[in-house]
């Protein structure tokens, strides 16, 4: 199979392509950018045969991305930070929907301060709206993902969209390895979307209707088990996966060196990479630790935190985002799931790498060491804080 | 793990040289990781961009801080940037100048290497010489002094991933290849 260098925004753009998304609407912000400019390319040049709608903001796109999509189209989009914000009254209209759109979300840190650099808030700021969250920690991953979250989405038990993310430049803009897999492999991996219900002038059907108190209810209580019945589907589609590609990325939660571990970290995205060399440097110095990564947020892995739980004595989750009043979302949705767990580690929350600030390998081994010690007091520790030093909100 | 630590100015082409290394070390077979510091890049303002090439795949994500090679793009940013900062022991900076190695006064510790890419670039039709396009040139000359990834393979990217004048390019890195001095 071919291995080619390309950015995680070049390798999200072949993701869609090689995914045969029909319909591609998108609006350009830093630093997803170079998505839809590859995306146009491919459009423009015939590489890639899909409509490419040019749209005026980003609650557009995801409105033409509905639309699409309800008329049995694959669509596809990708943004960032304010435009995924700007999007907000537009996911929850694609969950509510049951389309199975995919989108590409680069994390960006939301202004003011203006910032380009990755930061959780964008999409944790979205965690409530019905779409499935994927996090990923390389450029393969990222293409990967795009064409995996395709198979979830549309899944007949599932029919929820998926946001796909990236850090922003450290892996939007970064260049890397990606073995790109031949279309006809992923065609056999993924057949053309089959709705069970669609927009059709020769079939007429009206969708959003007008649903009162007596009727609602049951369709959010849809949308929740569809969002349960994913992690099965999660599941069993990267292991399909592996087994065509040769290659899986850890399903919902992907452990590393967690084999006799006593204490772990709970990370996301390319800090989990990085992560690795931490544990790597603590373990060479006889230190048990071990990282388990969330890949998938949305829906929560808690049984899979809960095992973890069960391994290990202490428990350190990073959070590259802050939930203000109390805690990182990581950390929140970590400690909830812990609660109803019958065994319940030390944990703590630390929240590092807020707005793109770099995340070298010794500050991770800072964070094991402490975490490991079970001697760290407090609830939430903000990281590595100019002003003195470490400080602890609460 | 070599790492490459890329110092220029917006619009001379440092983050596409950053690139252009990194894939021609993956065609060496080779893994690789380039990405620029992700400042927002304007025009004329300092910029820097890192390579990474191992022989197994690279997990640390992190900035390079301290790098096995320099290159600096734009002898006047020795004047605002601290460009051998974390530098190894015996590390080598290469720097875009007219000035014999000897000459150069950056401290002690480490190698230096010279290479007037301002010329090569000009001669070959990159930018201007208020604004030339040094990059192609630069990597000719590392490829020679470094001697850490070949410059056919270099030629080979450069022809692949050149914005524009790709054959200029190449040319550009064959001949800062033979005028570069260490």
């Amino acid at each position: 199979m071919p291995m080619d260098v390309m950015t995680g925004n070049s390798a999200q753009a072949y993701g869609a392509k090689l995914a045969r998304a029909e319909v591609v609407a998108a609006y350009p912000i830093t630093p997803q950018t170079t998505v839809v400019e590859k995306l146009a390319d491919l459009v423009a040049s015939g590489e890639m045969k899909s409509q490419y709608i040019k749209v005026e903001s980003e609650h557009s796109a995801m409105a033409a991305c509905i639309a699409a999509s309800a008329t049995g189209a694959r669509a596809y989009t990708a943004t960032a930070a304010h435009g995924l914000a700007l999007m907000h009254e537009m996911l929850i209209w694609a969950a509510g929907s049951r389309l199975p759109i995919v989108m590409g979300n680069i994390n960006r840190a939301m202004a003011p301060p203006w910032s380009v650099w990755a930061d959780y808030q964008d999409s944790i700021a979205e965690r409530d709206t019905g779409w499935m969250q994927f996090y990923c920690q390389n450029n393969q991953e990222v293409l990967d993902t795009v064409i995996q979250a395709y198979k979830v989405a549309e899944n007949h038990d599932i029919l929820l969209p998926a946001m796909v993310m990236e850090d922003a430049f450290y892996l939007s803009h970064t260049f890397e390895p990606v073995d790109v897999p031949p279309q006809k492999d992923v065609d056999d991996f993924l057949p053309p979307y089959d709705p069970p219900i669609k927009l059709d002038v020769d079939n007429p059907v009206g969708l959003w209707a007008l649903v009162p108190p007596d009727h609602y209810m049951e369709f959010r209580f849809k949308i929740a088990k569809a969002m349960e019945d994913s992690r099965k589907v999660i599941q069993e589609v990267d292991e399909e996966w592996e087994k065509k590609f040769g290659r899986s990325h850890g399903g919902l939660v992907e452990r590393y060196r967690m084999e006799d571990a006593d204490a772990a970290i709970i990370a996301a995205g390319t800090m989990s990479s990085t992560a690795r060399v931490a544990v790597d440097n603590m373990r060479d110095k006889g230190k048990k630790v071990g990282l388990a990564r969330l890949r998938v947020f949305r829906p929560f892995p808690y049984e899979e935190i809960r095992q973890i739980a069960k391994e290990v004595d202490s428990i350190g989750v990073l959070d590259r985002s802050y939930t203000f009043g109390h805690g990182g979302a990581f950390y929140t949705e970590t400690a909830g799931a812990l609660y109803q767990a019958p065994e319940r580690p030390h944990v703590k929350n630390y929240v590092i790498g807020i707005g793109g600030r770099d995340i070298p390998p010794k500050e991770i081994e800072g964070i094991l060491e402490k975490v490991l010690s079970k001697e760290d007091g407090g609830e939430v520790e903000w990281w590595g804080l100019r002003t003195s030093g470490s400080r602890e909100v609460n | 793990m070599i790492q490459i630590r890329f110092h220029g100015r917006g619009g001379q082409g440092s983050v596409v040289a950053s690139n252009i290394l990194a894939a021609a070390a993956f065609l060496e077979e080779k893994w690789v990781q380039s990405f620029p510091f992700f400042g927002v890049e304007r025009r004329g303002a300092p910029v820097t961009a890192y390579t990474k090439i191992d022989d197994k795949p690279i997990w640390d994500r992190s900035e390079i801080t301290e790098p096995d090679y320099v290159i600096v793009l734009d002898a006047s940013l020795v004047a605002v940037v601290d460009v051998t900062h974390g530098l190894k022991e015996n590390g080598m900076v290469l720097l875009n100048s007219e000035s014999k190695p000897e000459d150069i006064e950056l401290g002690d510790g480490f190698r230096i290497a010279t290479v007037d890419a301002t010329e090569v670039a000009v001669a070959h039709g990159l930018g201007s010489k208020s604004a030339p396009i040094v990059n192609s040139a630069i990597l000719g000359a590392f490829s020679k002094a470094s001697g850490e990834v070949d410059i056919k393979s270099l030629e080979a990217s450069i022809l692949k991933m050149a914005p524009a004048k790709h054959k200029e390019n190449a040319a550009a890195a064959l001949e800062a290849y033979e005028k570069v001095q260490f």
